[in-house]
């Protein structure tokens, strides 16, 4: 969400848990107005906090002046005072991220280990992956039940920093909803903020149908002719969260009457949208342990 | 045709009447595609920016001009303005509802202040979880102490306290945890809730009893039975509401059975008391009594209380037999207060559980199912012994956090400080890495526990589902048990009649007898 009113705007995800403290909100509002300028952002954005064991760490997001895109810059802290960007997370960096599982400790210079037994069947060349869990350096015995099988140990580590970055950047791919209006596109291709954006209606805003991805849409083309002859060019450019794979992954409701509509994520537990309908009031938080719920489908 | 005329041409009215109604009349003109003419698409656009007067109005040109030309909603299409009915209506209900909780009950106008009062400082215990950073806003958490007020104004209760909040995929759930005073239990409710279901469930017995004369299995699998009301894991009842304001529902108490099969599935919650649960291992109950059980299990696991704040009774210390843990405590009148600092301390020594662990059966006092077969004699006493199931124990009662096994190799508490810059009056914040949302904090000697997740343990692990039992196998077929049909009529006269011939042949033999009729 905007860090403009961020003493203000936290308190409509007050009913789903996310409460910042006095101290913490009065250091955020000194810091964040010297990191908006430092960096000479255009938009800062809280994006929220990932929970470590010992330490927390709290994360915000800027777009530059001059929006490009969805291009943001992620910057990270564990006492709101002090920020360290993080560097954008690389195709690799993502994959490695996916692997590794286990809480976020709170120490950034942290290195996670793990060690991918991979076994390949001689008879398909296709390699079979079985993930052995570990954190501390432990050898893992080899078990050689069958001759045929090699056996292949990688070991794969990544620094907490990186994790982090990586783990943020699946986030946003995955979540970072915005109602349906918000953004434009317009003829030149350039993404920017509609003006004259006046919220969702109330029966629009109760349906998934009017939030999308806030991200590089990915399937967006494969629609048919049918639908998209309803679409509105300008407006419906980016992926509808009412199609995300499993359906039912996303909670909405409404809370004080309707007149504020709350969006969980049951994915990456911990993400909360609001919106309030008929007026501009929107953003997004994450207060989580940084991990994905992979048990979603055994618990619909 | 349309180029910018020069003041001298001017001088014939008549071509710049025809040039001037031409271009008019080309603005007029209307689009083949969308029904728009160009002239009331300007008009419209300028008459907005006019009225509107944006910044930059040059730049924002195209938004309005887009705007102009999206369909608009007919006045007379019902339907957005009859959702926007419904929605204006649902918030005036849910307002006045909530109005209700903001009324003062009858004869509270004469303040006498009762010693014990059964709702504690709401406001306060507000103040310190905001500066812990954990539950809800400050608005949320008065109409909360509101709504406590009201079930204490409707059930007689000695003590009531806000567990915390459980997320559901379509409502959620707000819970409650209350003492009944002692001898005002509503047992109506919940005995007659099961007294009917254990009837219904007798008389579908029977009727299948009447039905089939299969043999039924002799052996009969002991049922854990449920712990009495204000023991082990029913010490406490809770109620639950979607909404503040709206009406509490009692939740019904916990059976073993539930708590184990709880432990096995992992499951969303939807918001709806009633709903069914579908799982593998089937889960005994709907909803609400998963609720219960996953209540039941956060509260064995998270509920935690400086050390020395609780202390057992003395009496009870005294009737200790060997195996019987004391189970029940009191409040330490001469309780000191324990530094931030110290709470605080990753070492965790300072905080203790105040409610019982939960065994792996269920239950919080071991049952032996022995017990229930006292009737039967039994032959071999060694064999019985030997039979004998092991009693499971489990962490006392008080015990300090510091016995808690790890999770994944981590420490299963995490301790902090709310506030790194003053720590003098900073509040000591506990959360659990087991149980992702419980979170404890304690400041001199006011301490409380919260919930607000979704009601799920963590586990580094993916869930796996319990595997299916294998298929049992089938009896091995023997042609001594194999089913044969019974021979028809027409076989047995054909065997009779084979048999008689087989008769007449050896009688013939004899010669006694005449084929002939004569």
């Amino acid at each position: 969400m905007n860090v403009r009113n961020l003493h203000l705007n936290i308190d409509f995800l007050g009913s789903s848990g996310v409460v910042l403290s006095t101290e913490q909100k009065s250091t955020l509002q000194s810091s964040l107005t010297v990191v908006q300028h430092n960096e000479n952002f255009g938009d800062l954005y809280f994006w929220g906090k990932i929970l470590g064991l010992n330490k927390d760490y709290y994360i915000i997001q800027g777009t530059p002046k001059e929006p490009s895109a969805f291009e943001r810059k992620t910057l990270y802290s564990q006492d709101c005072m002090n920020w360290g960007l993080l560097i954008p997370a690389t195709e690799d960096m993502k994959k490695q991220a996916k692997v590794i599982t286990g809480r976020f400790t709170g120490d950034p210079a942290y290195e996670f280990e793990k060690t991918i037994i991979s076994v390949r069947n001689k008879e398909k060349e296709t390699p079979e992956l079985s993930v052995e869990a570990e954190e501390e350096e432990e050898e893992e015995e080899e078990e050689d039940d069958d001759e045929s099988l090699d056996l292949d140990q990688k070991t794969v580590s990544m620094k907490e920093e990186d994790r982090m970055a990586a783990v943020i950047a699946n986030i946003d791919a995955d979540t970072a909803l915005v109602p349906r209006g918000a953004y434009v596109l317009d003829s030149l291709g350039k993404i920017y903020k509609n003006r004259l954006f006046e919220g969702l209606s109330p029966f629009e805003a109760s349906k998934l149908d009017y939030y999308f991805h806030f991200r590089k849409p990915s399937f967006v083309d494969h629609r048919t002719l049918i639908v998209r002859a309803d679409l509105d060019r300008a407006i419906d450019f980016m992926d509808n969260i009412s199609e995300d794979i499993p359906r039912g992954c996303w909670s909405i409701q409404q809370e004080r009457g309707g007149s504020l509509v709350t969006i969980r994520s049951l994915y990456w537990v911990g993400y909360t949208f609001y919106h309030m309908p008929r007026t501009t009031e929107y953003g997004s938080a994450y207060v989580g342990t940084g991990e994905k719920n992979i048990d979603l489908p055994f618990m619909l | 045709m349309s180029a910018l005329r020069s003041a001298s041409d001017l001088s014939s009215p008549r071509i710049i009447d025809s040039q001037y109604v031409d271009e008019k009349s080309f603005l007029y003109e209307t689009s083949t595609v969308t029904g728009l003419n160009l002239y009331d698409h300007l008009a419209r656009v300028l008459t907005k920016i006019l009225n509107e007067k944006p910044q930059n109005a040059a730049d924002v040109f195209e938004d309005y001009s887009r705007n102009e030309k999206r369909p608009k909603p007919a006045p007379s299409s019902r339907n957005a303005s009859v959702a926007d009915e419904v929605q204006s209506k649902t918030e005036l209900a849910l307002a006045e509802i909530q109005e209700k909780l903001f009324s003062k009950g009858e004869g509270e106008d004469d303040i006498e202040v009762e010693d014990e009062y059964p709702i504690p400082n709401i406001m306060e215990l507000s103040f310190f979880f905001e500066q812990a950073g954990i539950g809800l806003n400050r608005e949320e958490m008065f109409r909360v102490g509101m709504a406590l007020k009201n079930l204490t104004e409707n059930h007689p209760l000695e003590h009531a306290r806000f567990w915390g909040k459980i997320f559901g995929i379509e409502d959620n759930y707000l819970v409650a945890e209350v003492e009944y005073r002692e001898g005002d239990e509503e047992e109506d409710e919940d005995d007659a809730l099961e007294e009917v279901s254990e009837e219904q469930e007798r008389q579908e017995a029977e009727e299948n009893e009447e039905e089939d004369d299969t043999p039924k299995m002799v052996h009969r699998v002991s049922v854990v039975p449920r712990e009495e009301m204000r023991t082990g894991a029913n010490k406490k009842t809770y109620f639950v509401c979607n909404e503040l304001g709206k009406p509490w529902t009692r939740l019904p108490h916990v059976t073993p059975a539930q708590i184990v099969a709880a432990r096995k599935i992992k499951k969303f919650f939807t918001g709806r008391l009633d709903a069914p649960i579908t799982s593998y291992p089937p889960f005994p109950g709907n909803e609400a009594n998963y609720l219960r059980a996953q209540i039941a299990r956060i509260s064995a696991g998270t509920h935690i209380s400086p050390v020395g704040f609780y202390q057992f009774d003395e009496e009870d210390v005294d009737d200790d037999d060997g195996g019987a843990l004391p189970d029940n405590f009191i409040i330490n009148t001469e309780f000191e207060p324990i530094p931030a600092r110290e709470l605080a301390s990753s070492s965790l020594t300072s905080w203790v559980h105040h409610v019982q662990h939960i065994l792996p059966q269920g239950r919080c006092s071991w049952w032996n199912p022995k017990e229930e077969e006292e009737g039967e004699p039994d032959s071999d006493a060694e064999e019985e012994r030997a039979d004998e199931p092991q009693p499971e124990v489990g962490p006392p009662l008080l015990s300090p956090l510091s016995g808690d096994a790890d999770v994944d190799g981590m420490s299963p508490w995490t301790t902090s400080l709310s506030s790194k810059l003053v720590p003098q009056f900073a509040v000591a914040v506990v959360r659990s890495c087991l149980w992702p949302g419980a979170h404890a904090f304690a400041f001199g000697k006011i301490f409380e526990n919260i919930y607000i997740g979704w009601g799920h343990k963590y586990s580094a692990h993916s869930f796996s589902p319990m595997q299916t039992a294998p298929v049992q196998d089938e009896y091995p077929t023997e042609p001594k048990i194999t089913e044969v049909d019974d021979p028809t009529p027409e076989e047995e006269a054909a065997a009779r009649e084979g048999q008689e011939e087989d008769d007449q042949d050896e009688q013939d033999d004899d010669g006694n007898y005449d084929d002939d009729d004569d």
